[in-house]
């Protein structure tokens, strides 16, 4: 059974989003880590950069696949996770935890309710 | 593990001894700088002879590797490509003392037109990615030519080949992804939402990666070129359609064609590809320079390099030139009817499998399929923790090459199978029996399948540390 936090929301493409204070951290889900394997490379976009809701910012590449990753808000992206481009296996590891990939500021909230809930994401998984 | 040819190198080892000659300054680089290594013949013949002992090709066996067409490739291809008049043939060679070969390369090309239905083809790219690439900068050239620089966007859908999208990026384009149905066809308001007039084209396989025949595709030509777009034809999948549908006559305007998938010509580190592209009428005046012409009046075959809105080169001289004449013996020796037959009968044989695995296996899109299907083993994963890849690893201990894993991407667990047309019922049917017999390890010995190949040289290797860590010469550790 796959890791699913309560506190978070999703995406259909499988992303995260935490939010502290008026910071909205992203990472992708443990079901998504574990069906695309090995992660070998993350590509982050520049922060500043502005995403939009379900619009692509970066890419992730495994040994199996290459796969974009989507917004699950529309906001300017405040910070990137470093150290992804030395151990991009963090994202395998601890895809909740260290393994986070960008962060956001300034957002609209009601935005999240557009999102998934942790059992609308278990459901979409087929869990 | 057979070591590098470096490793068994002893300082002043020597194949063949050559006769004294005047010492020759060479300037830079020194030759000693050049590092071969220095062996003698037996290490050199018994070498590559434990080398080509371990390969695997479509000479040692089923090749069921989906998408790319695996087909035998006759031998009378290769001897003829061998002729002298062709292979000595220095490419500086004025057109007039090389007329043969020249007519060889016209002929090919009408050849082609008439097969797919385009008004002229360039047989300049090297492979199918460099098709797309050419098709995509004579989209753009169109476009740039009416005065309509608003088009930077092609479309290309979610189960596309992953060439697709690198080849829009490396022409400059913008890639926008179109969904696919749950039926394996394009999303058509998926479609309609994206075509707009920053639309330049929208690139399509028909079969697609599913191997499904897109139904669609009257409507979505429509529908792309009421929005002033252009329809680019991927023709990796040509295998199932050849003589009986052209890509021209489903509305594609470009269409790229492999030669080493289709027409039989050795590929998958066996050679040289070659991806010729066709064009409709409109479109001829951006093809590459140059072309082949033939004047009718003389009978004379020579290159033409005068058109001012080409594109420009794609290729040094005129493509690979020896893939192009197995190509043009593969066609001559089918003729119109054998080649109607190779595209039925590699249906024929995709649907055989899939029927004889049906049942077993979980074939999610569950409709007559075309050269190629899916299967799914997604549920094997969830009850036996069996992979797709752990079957492609069995199947090497049962002496077949794997089929293609985790592609399209749309199907999870996914095994992609491609018999081929060269294959007999005997040989389709000793694989399927393969596959049954891993169907039933599975359920009575997951942990057999978990960890093949018990029989290969070398097992599951480090996918991770070959792609952060490639180490590709010998020389810097």
């Amino acid at each position: 059974m796959s890791n699913i936090p309560q506190e978070l929301k999703y995406t259909k493409e499988h992303e995260w989003v935490r939010i502290e204070g008026d910071t909205a951290v992203v990472g992708i889900t443990e079901h998504a880590q574990s069906e695309l394997g090995d992660i070998v490379f993350v590509e982050l976009p520049a922060p500043g950069a502005a995403v939009a809701q379900h619009g692509d910012f970066g890419v992730v590449e495994s040994v199996k696949t290459v796969s974009n990753l989507y917004s699950p808000l529309s906001s300017t992206v405040s910070a990137v996770n470093d150290a992804l481009a030395a151990t991009p296996e963090l994202v395998n590891k601890d895809p909740y935890g260290a393994g986070w990939i960008i962060k956001l500021q300034g957002f609209d909230p009601q935005e999240l309710t557009a999102l998934l809930s942790a059992e609308q994401y278990q459901k979409e998984i087929g869990g | 593990m057979e070591k590098l040819i470096f490793e068994y190198s002893r300082p002043g080892r020597r194949a063949h001894t050559l006769p004294e000659a005047p010492q020759v300054n060479f300037g830079v680089p020194e030759r000693r700088s050049l590092r071969l290594p220095e062996v003698s013949e037996i290490d050199v013949v018994r070498h590559y002879t434990r080398l080509s002992r371990q390969n695997y090709g479509v000479d040692s066996g089923f090749y069921p590797l989906g998408s790319c067409t695996m087909k035998y490739n006759p031998k009378i291809n290769e001897q003829i490509a061998a002729f002298e008049e062709f292979a000595i043939q220095n490419p500086n060679t004025d057109d007039w003392r090389m007329v043969g070969l020249l007519r060889i390369l016209y002929e090919t090309e009408k050849m082609l037109c008439k097969i797919f239905g385009y008004a002229a083809f360039t047989l300049q790219p090297a492979a199918g990615a460099h098709g797309e690439f050419t098709g995509l900068l004579i989209i753009r050239a169109y476009h740039l030519d009416r005065g309509d620089t608003r088009r930077v966007k092609i479309l290309v859908p979610d189960a596309a080949h992953g060439t697709n999208p690198a080849s829009c990026t490396m022409a400059g384009f913008k890639q926008v992804t179109i969904k696919s149905m749950p039926d394996g066809g394009v999303d058509i308001e998926d479609l309609k939402k994206n075509l707009d007039d920053t639309v330049a084209g929208f690139m399509l396989t028909n079969p697609n990666t599913l191997g499904l025949f897109e139904k669609n595709i009257a409507e979505i030509s429509e529908l792309v070129h009421a929005a002033g777009g252009l329809l680019y034809y991927d023709g990796a999948n040509a295998n199932a359609t050849m003589g009986i549908a052209k890509p021209a006559s489903m509305g594609f305007d470009v269409c790229h064609l492999n030669l080493h998938k289709t027409f039989s010509t050795p590929h998958g580190g066996g050679g040289p590809g070659s991806g010729p592209v066709g064009v409709t009428e409109k479109l001829k005046p951006y093809l590459p320079v140059p072309i082949v012409e033939y004047d009718v009046y003389v009978n004379h075959y020579f290159l033409e390099d005068c058109l001012p809105k080409s594109i420009g080169k794609v290729h040094s001289f005129y493509g690979n030139v020896g893939v192009i004449i197995k190509a043009w013996a593969y066609m001559k020796m089918q003729g119109a009817a054998g080649l109607k037959k190779v595209s039925e009968m590699a249906v024929l044989n995709a649907n055989y499998i899939k029927a004889r695995l049906q049942g077993v296996y979980d074939i999610p899109y569950d409709r007559v399929c075309k050269h190629e299907f899916v299967i799914s083993v997604k549920e094997f994963k969830k009850q036996y923790g069996v992979t797709a890849a752990d079957i492609a690893k069995r199947l090497m201990d049962y002496g077949y090459h794997p089929p293609t894993v985790y592609f399209p991407l749309i199907v999870s667990e996914c095994l992609m199978i491609e018999p081929t047309e060269t294959e007999s019922k005997q040989e389709l049917d000793a694989f399927c029996e393969v596959m049954l017999k891993i169907a039933e390890e599975i359920k009575t010995d997951p942990e057999l399948v978990r960890s093949a190949p018990h029989s290969a040289i070398v097992g599951r290797l480090d996918e991770v540390k070959a792609v952060k860590e490639p180490d590709l010469n010998y020389f810097l550790c």
